[in-house]
């Protein structure tokens, strides 16, 4: 089966913290973050990798605020092997 | 040495890297940036009004209309409704919204026409010239925000306030024996021979936005295609400010109480068909 990534943007500036969003979205991605915007707003943050690009949560923003992306297949590349072990740090990096 | 290489062997961790995936060629849903100004809007927290003024954005954009539509704001919170749609607009007295686009209408009928109103200002102060456009089936869309309460100016009671339901005329409830029963103004105007297309959405969940979007766009068809009369959309909206909710609490309260009193659906079609 293809497999589905999805990723969102949000303008945590126009956001005004409503958690409509939060309530929409049904991966549970999304959570209230404990800053403000410059307008004082709690604003909403991803706090899961797990979105699937929906767009629920975009269509109930009454603010407009989120952009949705997605994409079939992304592909993940190893890049690197490493550990970190006192006195003793190797990186192993592929290609 | 060479056991020790063997035991950190194990701690090894393998490093995936994954590509951001946030490019143009991948956007599924991004707001409207030609219809809609790129300006936070007024509104409350997880006030409607803003997901419709978005959805009219995004018909305005998909269906290339920007420069033949023209608008008329009410008066309540939706009073600057032109400071956020990017296309002509006008304001009309509280209630006359309908009177004003019938005006602009009839000297520019080539122009796309709708007027956007609250329940304060179509169904109290402006159900004359409510009735009347649609009695006359004027070629323009009515788009009704019904959050049951006049919003802008402090929560007072509306036409459309449930029956029981708090505000700041009502502070025990509203009491059907002596302040009358809610007004379903769209049940009414449906009766109208004037009226082509009346339906009743609700924008509080990814599905009723859908809906109500196709809705919208489906009036600005029949309008553009000749139009033979007048298209209504009302939109059972919230208002957590007045209600004195959170914004998902006011939803939840929607749903359970608005709802069944205002049912979703359409109840006039140009084919006949309901549904
Ligand atoms: C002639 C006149 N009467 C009364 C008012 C006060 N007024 C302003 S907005 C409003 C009601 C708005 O309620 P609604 O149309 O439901 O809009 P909402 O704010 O709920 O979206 C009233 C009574 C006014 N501006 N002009
Ligand atoms: S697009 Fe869907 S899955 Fe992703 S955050 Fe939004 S609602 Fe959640
Ligand atoms: S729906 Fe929009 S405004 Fe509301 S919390 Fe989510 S991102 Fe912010
Ligand atoms: S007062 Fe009510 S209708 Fe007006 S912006 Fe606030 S929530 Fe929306
Ligand atoms: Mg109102």
């Amino acid at each position: 089966m293809a497999k589905v990534k999805g990723d969102i943007i949000i303008d945590i500036e126009k956001c005004k913290g409503c958690e409509l969003c939060t309530d929409a979205c049904p991966q549970d991605s999304l959570e209230t973050a404990k800053q403000v915007n410059s307008k004082g707003y709690l604003y909403i943050v991803k706090i899961e990798d797990n979105c699937t690009g929906c767009t629920n949560c975009a269509l109930v923003c009454p603010e407009g605020a989120i952009t949705v992306y997605r994409k079939v297949n992304n592909q993940k590349k190893e890049i690197a092997k490493f550990k970190n072990i006192t006195n003793d740090i190797t990186l192993t990096v592929n290609e | 040495m060479n056991e020790r290489r063997m035991l950190d062997d194990q701690h090894f961790e393998t490093m995936i890297e994954e590509e951001s995936i946030c490019t143009s060629s991948n956007v599924v849903y991004d707001a409207p940036h030609k219809a809609l100004y790129d300006t936070p809007m007024h509104y409350c927290p997880g006030c409607g009004h803003g997901v419709v003024h978005r959805l009219l954005a995004e018909v305005f954009e998909e269906m290339d209309i920007i420069k033949e539509v023209i608008g008329v704001a009410p008066v309540g919170c939706s009073v600057l409704a032109y400071n956020y749609l990017n296309i002509d607009m006008s304001e009309a007295a509280h209630g006359r919204a309908s009177a004003v686009a019938t005006g602009i209408k009839r000297v520019l009928p080539d122009k796309l026409v709708f007027s956007y109103q609250g329940d304060g200002d179509l169904a109290a102060i402006g159900t004359g010239e409510t009735i009347h456009t649609c009695n006359r089936g004027e070629n323009i869309l009515i788009l009704f925000i019904n959050n049951g309460i006049y919003g802008m100016t402090g929560g007072q009671m509306a036409p459309t306030t449930l029956p029981g339901m708090k505000s700041t005329t009502s502070p025990f409830g509203r009491n059907v024996e002596t302040m009358g029963n809610p007004l379903k103004i769209t049940d009414l105007v449906a009766q109208l021979p004037g009226t082509v297309y009346v339906t009743r959405q609700a924008v509080h969940k990814p599905v009723n936005v859908r809906k109500t979007k196709k809705a919208i766009q489906k009036a600005f068809e029949y309008q553009q295609n000749g139009g033979k009369g007048t298209c209504f959309i009302e939109v059972v909206s919230n208002c957590p400010s007045n209600w004195k909710m959170t914004p998902l609490d006011s939803n939840k309260w929607m749903e359970e109480n608005m709802l069944p009193f205002y049912p979703l659906g359409d109840l006039k079609t140009p084919s006949g068909k309901e549904n």
